[in-house]
């Protein structure tokens, strides 16, 4: 078998559709297409999405990373780092995501279980898409030009091993459930 | 108050079941994300497809022509494609997922923001609209959202994920605070 698929082959069209399914059901069962958990996590009051992501960080990355040893991958898909950008995008993604209560995800997945406001919401997403378009020739210029630091990755930009940020984050993942657990466990008695 | 992660009741598992442990979900997203690199070398992502998306409807209204002739949308064309098909079929599994376990549901404003902001249609549709707004266009100035920067970029270690996630946490409990400001649930 010679992987990668292209992803405008037709097995790469089939793949989309199976790995959307998948992620359309994790979603739902993981309870993140549920408005209330996801703001909750803001408000320190559901840790939900906390749970998951950073699950899915330490599975998903440890493999990724073993695989890139292994030389299995070809290569990683690293983002560019526009510090001011990132900063002022996020900043504003937190914001749609606490009034909106989803993310460009899950909120696609949510429509599907009946969420209306989601609906209603896509259609903001979609405007949001044709303003950032009009205005990209300036944001480029004023904005993702400043910090423009190029695809940057943690191991390299700080000359730690890769093995010692991965030992890191697994201790503060594992850390953080246990402190979790103990927190719910006691709230619930 | 009452954990939303406890709410399984029954004995129904599997896909039956309204809700996984989400130590289970977040491997699973983390296992799916193997998969995505190493079977079609990509990451998992969703905003970008959502813009494009947006390119599409804009080029029904104003012609395909001006769209690409757009400096961004030159380089993200709208077209039918892998990613189209990953965010139509995220939304086939999030409704087969709902309807096996019987929580499909039609929601006009939610739990917390009715506690909170009242029971109005009207302001939780505007809300939901102008949230939507901000936060594609916060993804796109980023570069990603919560999957492409949130999970696949930070399990890469990329900078960019780490600082994008660090931001838009920040900037959440902020909003938060500032929004939900009655004590209860």
């Amino acid at each position: 078998m010679n992987l990668p698929f292209s992803t405008s082959s037709t097995a790469g069209l089939v793949l989309a559709a199976v790995f959307g399914l998948i992620f359309g059901i994790l979603l739902n069962k993981g309870q993140v297409t549920n408005y209330n958990v996801i703001v909750n996590l803001f408000r320190f009051r559901d840790w939900t999405v906390l749970k998951i992501m950073l699950t899915a960080i330490v599975v998903g990355g440890i493999g990724v990373f073993g695989m890139m040893s292994a030389g299995i991958l070809e290569s990683y898909h690293i983002k560019d780092t526009n510090l001011l950008g990132l900063i002022l995008g996020g900043a504003l993604f937190g914001v749609g995501m606490v009034v909106y209560g989803y993310c460009p995800g899950t909120g696609v997945a949510a429509i599907a279980t009946g969420s209306l406001h989601a609906l209603v919401g896509f259609a903001g997403m979609v405007v949001g898409g044709v303003v950032y378009a009009l205005t990209y020739p300036w944001v480029k210029a004023n904005i993702l030009s400043v910090g423009a630091l190029g695809k940057v990755r943690l191991p390299e930009a700080t000359s730690i091993p890769e093995f010692v940020y991965w030992i890191a984050i697994v201790a503060i993942a594992l850390t953080l459930f246990r402190v979790l657990g103990k927190r719910e466990a006691a709230a619930s008695s | 108050m009452e954990k939303s992660s406890s709410s399984s009741v029954g004995s129904d598992r599997g896909l039956k079941s309204p809700s996984w442990n989400p130590y289970v979900v977040g491997a699973g997203i983390g296992i799916l994300s193997w998969l995505v690199f190493l079977i079609v070398n990509k990451p998992l992502g969703m905003s970008t497809e959502v813009s494009k998306f947006s390119g599409w409807l804009a080029g029904i209204f104003v012609g395909m022509d001006s769209v690409v002739e757009n400096a961004y949308w030159a380089s993200k064309t709208p077209k039918f494609g892998y990613s189209t098909i990953f965010l139509i079929a995220t939304a086939a599994g999030a409704f087969l997922s709902a309807k096996l376990s019987n929580t499909f549901r039609w929601e006009k404003v939610p739990q917390v923001w009715r506690e909170q902001r009242g029971p109005g249609v009207a302001g939780r549709m505007i809300a939901a609209f102008l949230g939507g707004a901000v936060l594609l266009y916060g993804a796109r100035m980023a570069g990603g959202c919560t999957s492409g920067h949130g999970i696949s970029g930070t399990l890469q270690l990329a900078a960019s994920g780490w600082i994008f996630f660090a931001a838009m946490f920040a900037s959440g409990i902020v909003t938060a605070k500032l929004l939900f400001r009655k004590s209860g649930s």
